[in-house]
């Protein structure tokens, strides 16, 4: 079994200007000590998705099952949500400074959390793992650190403290939200570096989410690429970064300067993301997309399986796109292979032909 | 000092502190933040310069007192062949026509309650140079220039997303068709699918137009792909400047290897054979810098030497002219940081693991 498998999880917002449709039916699963990413701009369901996990979106219209170790997250009362959260599922956000309360001494926050979990540990043992969870994550001195309150921390060393707390109770996943972004590129590489030890040294599972597919090039073991609500593509990372099959993650690749250092254009993805009030009309990416086809406008597709490299179907790399399975991947064969397509797949007077020229100009 | 006409500003050991300070009547400066701690810098005409560095190191400021937002506390600025660090008001307003600056927040530069036409054509009426139906038509031509519709022409920024509004600032900064433009992490704001659109039009602008860009960032690959120079700034001091690619390539400094080991990759196999130079600690305090080489409490080389002795930034032995590394101790290309250690004691952060 699966320590955490999430099946067609929708989730939406009533608001006055209508209904958003945050997630539009996400699934995947997470294995015991494996890291899964989840990369997508703002706007594409990655944090709602996970949040919802943890009964964080008050609100919201869920549908859907988690199942974590064979329990429905979704269907489980406040109570024993709140006996899951923190113990057995820990969350990371973004802002370390935001997520620590600014009155209370850093050490008491992580002591009280584990009393809370834990009520017949004392105060003075809460207080003994606080400095000992602190000292692990590599604050200097955490005897005389534990009592500061969270702005005598740097950025780093709050975010530290976050990982210190996610990781008292030994919970067997960690949900981290785009975890390194508020920091420094050095930093960044401390708590990366930090995170992938701890993550071997006690064999949780972690989830990722991130906007960048750098960030998680080193660490996760799959990557799920979200857009419009939906997944577009999920694949173990070689896949992936290597032959990649939608033109979403194919340009999210292309999108970044390469670490080569050649100057040649880049190619960015036209137009801008969609409004999840109002979604374009077949698959969601189709106004922004180079191979826009007659279809693409009417039908939408579903997550399948890609051809691998002798054109078998390859059933751990899906991708929600009408392009030949088989052309996936960055080179000029691939490449070929979609220009077919699309010739084949666009009619002269279709409305998908504009529809480019369109995204070029914004 | 001879002026080369070929640059276009000239940053002659530019110094900016901030002062602290406290008391209620009579306020006394109880310390100073020495965000720019002397730095020289030449900028040529028609060249990106790129500076990187972390949060904190001054980068910022440093853009700040070129387009003389921020009066320096000492040092000097030629622009064009004119000091412009002496002069005060109104002396200033052709200097300031010929210098603009494009933000990184694009939600907070622009005026909400103004419509785009007015946003984009203000410095029009500030410099009186045209109004009415002329000024219009300038702007909707600027609108054109940097890819939004000109029919937008009476939209309020709240109906534009975040990459159309960095392209209102562009328009914005582009008016007075300037000679320099500073851009400080014009894209950090914007997803990564829209970064590379308005990358591609800053290069494209800069062809046309025959700008100098001087751009901050702290995204290394950004800057490696849109600078021809990169300058590496630590605690207020340049650490390295040199020539991007190589400064890429052949990094001599600790501090830029570091940095460069720790940017992202978005390249599996790069990633995993990389070797990842994990720095102990955090950047210190501006306000009390370390004494000697500023990197020395972090610095992987670092030997007793380096508290004491300054390094100067010169071209160290086998770089190449216009090289530049303020460093006692070079790393060599061969050299791998990540297994070195330094002679003197650090306050070190490493995790002490369970089982180590």
């Amino acid at each position: 079994m699966s320590l955490l498998e999430v099946r067609d999880l929708k989730v939406s917002f009533d608001t006055s200007d209508g209904l958003v449709q945050a997630v539009r039916g996400v699934s995947f699963t997470v294995e015991r000590g494996k890291t899964l990413g989840i990369v997508g701009e703002s706007g594409s369901g990655k944090s709602v998705s996970t949040q919802t996990l943890l009964g964080l979106t008050a609100g919201a219209l869920i549908d859907g099952e988690a199942l974590f170790e064979g329990q429905d997250l979704l269907a489980m009362t406040d109570e024993q949500l709140r006996r899951v959260r923190g113990k057995e599922i820990a969350m990371i956000f973004q802002d370390p400074l935001s997520s620590l309360h600014p009155l209370y001494k850093v050490g008491k926050q992580i002591a009280e959390m584990i009393r809370q979990h834990e009520p017949d540990v004392n105060k003075a043992q809460a207080r003994k793992r606080a400095i000992e969870l602190l000292g692990m994550v590599g604050i200097p001195e955490p005897g005389q650190r534990v009592d500061d309150y969270p702005h005598q921390f740097s950025g780093g060393m709050r975010q530290r403290a976050m990982i210190a707390m996610s990781l008292a109770l030994n919970p067997k996943l960690i949900v981290a939200d785009e975890p390194t972004t508020a920091l420094d590129a050095t930093v960044q590489a401390q708590i990366l570096d930090l995170m992938l030890r701890l993550q071997r040294e006690f064999d949780t599972a972690l989830i990722m989410i991130t906007h960048d597919l750098g960030v998680i090039a080193d660490l996760a073991d799959d990557v799920l690429v979200m857009y419009g609500g939906k997944p577009v593509e999920h694949a173990d990372r070689r896949s992936l970064y290597y032959r990649p099959h939608h033109p979403y993650t194919k340009g999210l690749l292309e999108s970044i300067p390469g670490s080569t250092g050649a100057k040649t254009r880049l190619k960015p993805i036209g137009g801008q993301p969609p409004s999840l009030i109002n979604l374009p009309t077949g698959c969601a990416f189709h106004p922004r997309c180079e191979y826009v086809m007659d279809r693409c406008v009417t039908e939408e597709p579903l997550l399948a399986a890609v051809g691998d490299k002798d054109g078998f179907p390859d059933l751990g790399h899906t991708s929600a796109c009408w392009l030949p399975k088989e052309a996936a991947g960055l080179d000029a064969e691939a490449e070929n292979l979609r220009q077919e397509a699309v010739a084949l797949g666009r009619s002269a007077d279709s409305p998908a032909a504009t529809v480019v020229d369109a995204g070029e100009a914004q | 000092m001879t002026q080369d006409a070929d640059v276009l500003v000239e940053i002659d050991d530019v110094y900016k502190h901030f002062p602290i300070k406290q008391g209620i009547i009579f306020k006394r400066e109880v310390a100073r933040v020495h965000a720019v701690d002397g730095v020289s810098l030449q900028i040529r005409r028609g060249e990106t310069v790129g500076i990187v560095g972390e949060s904190g190191c001054g980068k910022s400021t440093l853009a700040r007192c070129i387009t003389g937002l921020h009066p320096i506390t000492g040092g000097r600025i030629v622009f064009d062949g004119q000091d412009i660090s002496r002069m005060r008001g109104k002396q200033l307003k052709p200097f300031r026509r010929d210098v603009q600056m494009i933000f990184q927040d694009p939600y907070g530069s622009l005026n909400p309650r103004r419509r785009v036409g007015a946003i984009i054509g203000d410095p029009f009426d500030i410099h009186g140079i045209a109004s009415g139906a002329d000024r219009k038509k300038r702007v909707q031509e600027l609108m054109e220039l940097v890819g939004l519709n000109p029919e937008h022409y009476n939209r309020f920024p709240a109906e534009f997303s975040g990459g159309q509004r960095q392209r209102i600032g562009i328009a914005r900064a582009l008016a007075l068709k300037p000679k320099l433009i500073v851009c400080d992490e014009p894209v950090s704001a914007l997803d990564v699918s829209i970064q590379a659109q308005v990358i591609n039009l800053l290069k494209d602008l800069q062809e046309e137009l025959g700008l100098t860009y001087v751009f901050i960032a702290h995204d290394l690959s950004v800057v490696r792909y849109v600078s021809d120079r990169v300058a590496v700034m630590y605690l207020g001091k340049i650490a390295e400047y040199a020539e991007g690619e190589d400064l890429y390539e052949k990094p001599r400094h600790p501090y830029t290897n570091a940095l460069l080991s720790a940017a992202s990759i978005a390249d599996p196999d790069a990633a995993e054979r990389r070797e990842r130079i994990v720095l102990t600690g955090d950047v210190p305090s501006p306000i009390r810098p370390p004494s000697g080489c500023r990197f020395h409490p972090r610095c992987p080389k670092a030997q007793e030497n380096c508290i004491e002795l300054e390094p100067e930034l010169i071209v160290r032995d086998g770089d190449a002219a216009g090289h530049e590394t303020a460093c006692h101790y070079p790393v060599d290309p061969a050299e791998s940081l990540a297994t070195e250690h330094a002679a003197i004691e650090q306050l070190s952060t490493e995790p002490t693991l369970p089982s180590a």
